[in-house]
């Protein structure tokens, strides 16, 4: 069955996914990857006030291609989420509540998503044209001089994730592997 | 002797760098079709559907395939009695790689020093260029450009020679199960043995290069990547790694002579966005 739920989350659009379940994403979502990740978790040790407020939002961990002309965006699929995993139990515990990426993440970051009731979505690696297509405005509104590690605002309509960690903690790269492991 | 001037090479360089980051080459649409027909978790194969979907709308829209557009790799071949005029080659193939990844609206993914300033260089140069030396006349020039999620997955291991068959085998399926999700599945797997530490992770990306279901010369290699690919699809990882049959969609062994020591062994990991061009001038 495919959701539709909208951002910011809230403890109801949690409450209802689960691991192995397919939602489209309408609403505000935050791009962040490495560099933008090391100054966001710096600010808040320095109890500095952050760029954008992570209360109820989803962090979407990629890095697009530049748009070109007459375009909103370029290419812009999710990049590996398991090298945010130092920074992101932090980002977690100042309200961020969903993120979107792809593969593994630390024991952790699985914890802080189950303490404090966050979810984890994956959505398709390699496909950065297709999700690219759901992006339909792009505003950098932090870190410009990152490039492409800058953090992005993003309206998305109906972009596509499979929710992989539910606020429980059940892990569908486990039971999707335990599920057809012949060896 | 044969003269070639630098522009030339630039404007090459420039388009392998756009073509190959839009469209996947003929091979890997093949494979990957031929999966989606075959994998047997139904989420596995909407994943696969979704793959096939996004390579058809980078190529109608003529946007990269994928976000990370990689480093860029170039695999040089330079005939001998050809000689390069109006500047150096090197710095030719830097100058197609800036304007390529400008004109083509590329991402550039190359921080200038990997552990203090990371600072990104803006052009995504610089390249990293393997160049061989061959007879003729002729400049053969391959583009692979490499994403750093599957880089990342990929592994080398001094394996001892009483390690065998049996040693590179169990490597492999560590390494892939360990990598799971990370690196796109499915996955090319380029395996490189031999050599020294160098040129087994050189032939292990060099095996990414090959057409898939074209096997391994020598028998018995070609035995041991089918038995490997069989091994690898029953680790029950499956497209994206949300589980499924289809976790690799080939594996490729490179092979080169060995000090009587030693058992190198290099796993290169490539996600299913295996793009490479090749252009000879």
């Amino acid at each position: 069955m495919i959701k539709s739920i909208k951002t910011p989350l809230t403890p109801e659009i949690i409450d209802d996914l689960k691991a192995g379940d397919k939602v489209l994403i309408t609403g505000i979502i935050y791009s962040a990857r490495d560099a933008a990740h090391k100054r966001l978790f710096e600010m808040i040790q320095k109890g500095e006030e952050l760029p954008v407020d992570l209360k109820g939002q989803i962090i979407y961990y990629a890095g697009p291609c530049p748009a070109k002309p007459g375009t909103v965006i370029g290419s812009a699929g999710p990049t590996t989420s398991g090298r945010m995993d130092p920074y992101t139990p932090l980002l977690i515990e100042k309200g961020l509540k969903g993120m979107i990426g792809k593969g593994l993440r630390s024991k952790e970051v699985v914890d802080a998503i189950i303490t404090h009731k966050a979810v984890y979505f994956a959505a398709i690696g390699g496909a950065g044209a297709l999700l690219a297509d759901t992006i339909k405005k792009a505003e950098v509104v932090a870190f410009p001089e990152l490039g492409p590690e800058a953090i992005y605002e993003f309206h998305v309509e109906d972009f596509p994730a499979i929710v992989v960690i539910d606020k429980d903690g059940n892990d569908l790269y486990k039971i999707g592997k335990e599920n057809y492991r012949k060896i | 002797m044969r003269e070639i001037h630098i522009d030339e090479i630039i404007s090459a360089v420039e388009k392998l760098c756009i073509d190959a980051n839009i469209i996947l080459p003929d091979d890997v649409k093949r494979e990957i079709n031929k999966y989606y027909e075959t994998e047997s978790s139904p989420l596995g194969k909407e994943v696969l559907k979704d793959i096939i979907k996004n390579y058809k709308i980078a190529e109608e829209k003529n946007i990269p395939i994928c976000q990370d557009t990689g480093f860029a790799v170039f695999f040089v071949k330079l005939g001998q009695d050809l000689k390069i005029v109006g500047g150096n080659l090197t710095d030719a193939i830097n100058e197609g790689v800036r304007r390529g990844y400008k004109n083509g609206y590329l991402r550039k993914s190359i921080v200038n020093d990997p552990l203090i300033h990371r600072k990104n260089t803006g052009d995504n140069t610089p390249a990293i260029v393997h160049y061989e030396i061959v007879p003729g006349d002729k400049l053969q020039i391959t583009f692979a450009p490499k994403g750093g999620g599957s880089e990342n997955m990929s592994a080398l291991r001094m394996l001892k020679p009483a390690d065998g068959v049996e040693g590179v085998k169990k490597f492999v399926l560590e390494t892939v199960d360990k990598a799971g999700s990370n690196p796109c599945p499915p996955i090319i797997i380029g395996v490189g043995i031999g050599g020294t530490i160098e040129v087994a992770t050189l032939i292990a990306k060099k095996a990414l290069l090959r057409p898939i279901g074209q096997p391994h010369p020598q028998p018995e290699i070609a035995e041991l990547e089918k038995e490997l690919l069989n091994e690898v699809n029953k680790l029950g990882i499956g497209p994206q790694g949300f589980g499924g049959t289809t976790t690799a969609l080939a594996v490729h062994i490179e092979t080169f002579p060995a000090h009587i020591a030693s058992l190198p062994v290099a796993i290169n990991i490539q996600c299913h966005v295996a793009r490479h061009k090749e252009i000879e001038l």
